[in-house]
């Protein structure tokens, strides 16, 4: 089969010719590098369950701004900011009462994004909305939104690159970081802001629900190839575009698939790719260290003094 | 003003929730010297850590650099906290580790450089930690991450160097590793040291001085000077024998005081 057979059987005639399609590789990838970083920074700062917190609240605002008639982005990104200002507030960051804040604050959060969708189909006859709100809506991102979706999204990706080392030094002792002037409490608070920020524009590719997905799924499937730190920023990134771009493709494909006439969900596609991916990174052996010979470099040291 | 003192606490007092932890403590450290912060466990060592740190506001008194009150950011002390909290997946390796050393607390990213690389390949030869530069300091052994840290906290060529029970959790030949590794780039970089431990044995060799924590109070001097049973007991509030057996000295509680028997017991297993 030669290249060119290959290229047009996974590219369907007219992929590259449509709009939506223009922008949602385009919007897609902006969006992918922004969670993988930030989603690198999250795993390594233990706070994958904020991150999870934040995609429960935003999906209740996107639920509230879909019966306010306001596009749904501000909704995420509404909810998802107060919601990371009132956690920092409480230092909901230590890891006892989870369990009670998963079982009913987050439960009463999903409970009113079901009686906002219900009281919004009531109301409208945009049957569709419950599903982008929940699971995405990539190919009918509202020409309008873009110039913000990429400004928020450059804005978060720059907040963490400028606090990169910072956030780096407070993951390894918190006391260090602030014995040597780094204001662990405000750079803290602003790392949950990028959080915010980038749940919310996840959720508008695959979805308030699976929006963790994208956030954390390449972060770990890197941090498992990668041994330091910006390898595993820039393999992570990779790994979110592809999963993006590839996703776009095969949803694009997936028109003829059957029931034809009617594209499979995008968010199913990037979801399945980033599991693929992970499951992936087990077949490649981490080089695992030999355990610890303490004892012969102490005699290594011991010597000269 | 210069006192020929690196660092000074004068009349530290430390009030947590209406208890008293460390009371009218004082004392000074000077360039090089190496120093033992020696006391049972919760005593209020890492109190006092932390408040030449910066981190633990105090209720009473004032911690001196050169003469001068300590500045809210002071690169002039490194520090090697009790135990890291980290995971096997934290992105970080050996070698970013002592680089954050350098310039961890700054904003933005920095491009690699060849000098730089040097630097941290030649301090973690230092410190005998050059064999696992590559891997994740999560993967590390305690004794390994010990040495780790102090690699970290030397690069920046701190004066005084503050290590929290660097020993607790070592078996002994990383204790003996750690101890002279310390010993001797205290004696070739002229860094002070201050380290706080429980057992006050493995330093015998290389302490300057002691400081000993008991209640909250401290008794400074030679450990000649300060392991006296007199001494002690004073500090105590309560009768303290130390003992000296095969070159190892033991303080040991009286029998009947039930809050020094724990610490004695500790003492005891750790000797």
């Amino acid at each position: 089969m030669s290249v060119g057979h290959l290229f047009r059987y996974v590219f369907e005639p007219g992929f590259f010719g449509s709009g939506p399609v223009h922008v949602a590789l385009a919007v897609g990838a902006v969006i992918a590098v922004t969670s993988a970083v930030v989603g690198v920074f999250t795993v390594t700062r233990g706070q994958s369950f904020a991150g999870h917190s934040l995609a429960d609240i935003s999906t209740t605002g996107g639920s509230a701004a879909f019966l306010l008639g306001v596009n749904q982005f501000w909704g995420f990104l509404a909810f998802g900011a107060g919601a990371a200002a009132f956690m920092e507030m409480i230092g909901v960051q230590r890891r006892r009462g989870r369990d009670v804040a998963t079982g009913v604050v987050l439960g009463a959060a999903l409970g009113l994004a079901a009686l906002f969708l219900y009281l919004g189909t009531q109301t409208s006859s945009t049957t569709g909305a419950s599903f982008s709100i929940l699971f995405g809506s990539i190919f009918v991102i509202t020409s309008s939104t873009v110039p913000a979706l990429i400004a928020s999204a450059l804005l978060a990706l720059a907040t963490v690159i400028v606090l990169a080392r910072m956030l780096l030094l407070s993951s390894l002792s918190p006391d260090i970081a602030a014995a040597r002037g780094v204001p662990v409490r405000t750079v803290g608070a602003a790392f949950l802001a990028a959080l915010a920020v980038s749940v919310a524009l996840s959720a508008v590719i695959i979805g308030a629900v699976l929006s963790t997905a994208l956030l954390v799924g390449p972060a770990a499937t890197a941090l498992r190839l990668a041994k330091g730190p910006v390898r595993a920023t820039i393999t992570a990134a990779c790994i979110g575009v592809a999963s993006v771009w590839l996703g776009i493709v095969l949803a694009y494909d997936s028109f003829y698939w059957p029931p034809a006439g009617r594209g499979w969900p995008v968010s199913f596609f990037v979801v399945m790719l980033i599991l693929a991916g992970y499951l992936l990174s087990y077949l490649r052996r981490r080089d695992s260290r030999e355990p610890a010979r303490e004892s012969l470099d102490a005699e290594q040291v011991c010597s000269p003094v | 003003m210069s006192t020929g003192e690196l660092l000074r606490l004068d009349g530290i007092g430390v009030r947590l929730g209406g208890r008293e932890i460390l009371k009218d403590v004082s004392f000074a450290i000077r360039p090089g010297e190496f120093t033992g912060l020696i006391g049972p466990n919760g005593a209020g060592k890492t109190t006092l850590l932390r408040v030449i740190l910066g981190l633990q506001p105090v209720t009473a008194g004032q911690v001196l650099i050169d003469g001068e009150p300590r500045a809210a950011r002071d690169s002039s002390i490194g520090y090697v906290p009790q135990k890291l909290a980290i995971e096997p997946d934290v992105p970080l390796r050996v070698r970013d580790v002592v680089s954050l050393g350098l310039d961890g607390h700054k904003l933005g990213i920095r491009l690699p450089s060849r000098a730089r690389r040097e630097l941290v390949g030649d301090m973690l030869t230092a410190v005998g930690a050059q064999r696992y530069a590559d891997a994740r300091v999560g993967e590390l052994s305690g004794g390994e991450q010990q040495r780790v840290m102090i690699a970290h906290a030397l690069i920046s060529r701190p004066r005084l160097l503050l290590l929290d029970e660097p020993l607790a959790n070592l078996d002994i030949s990383s204790e003996q590793g750690i101890v002279s590794v310390l010993a001797r780039l205290a004696r070739a970089e002229g860094v002070a040291v201050l380290l706080s431990a429980h057992d006050m044995n493995p330093l015998m060799p290389v302490m300057d001085r002691i400081v000993y924590v008991a209640a909250g109070r401290v008794a400074v001097g030679s450990t000649d000077e300060v392991v006296q049973p007199q001494v002690l007991t004073r500090l105590y509030g309560h009768h303290v024998d130390v003992i000296r057996v095969h070159g190892r000295i033991l303080v040991v509680a009286a029998e009947g005081v039930d809050d020094l028997t724990a610490d004695a017991e500790d003492l005891s297993v750790a000797g």
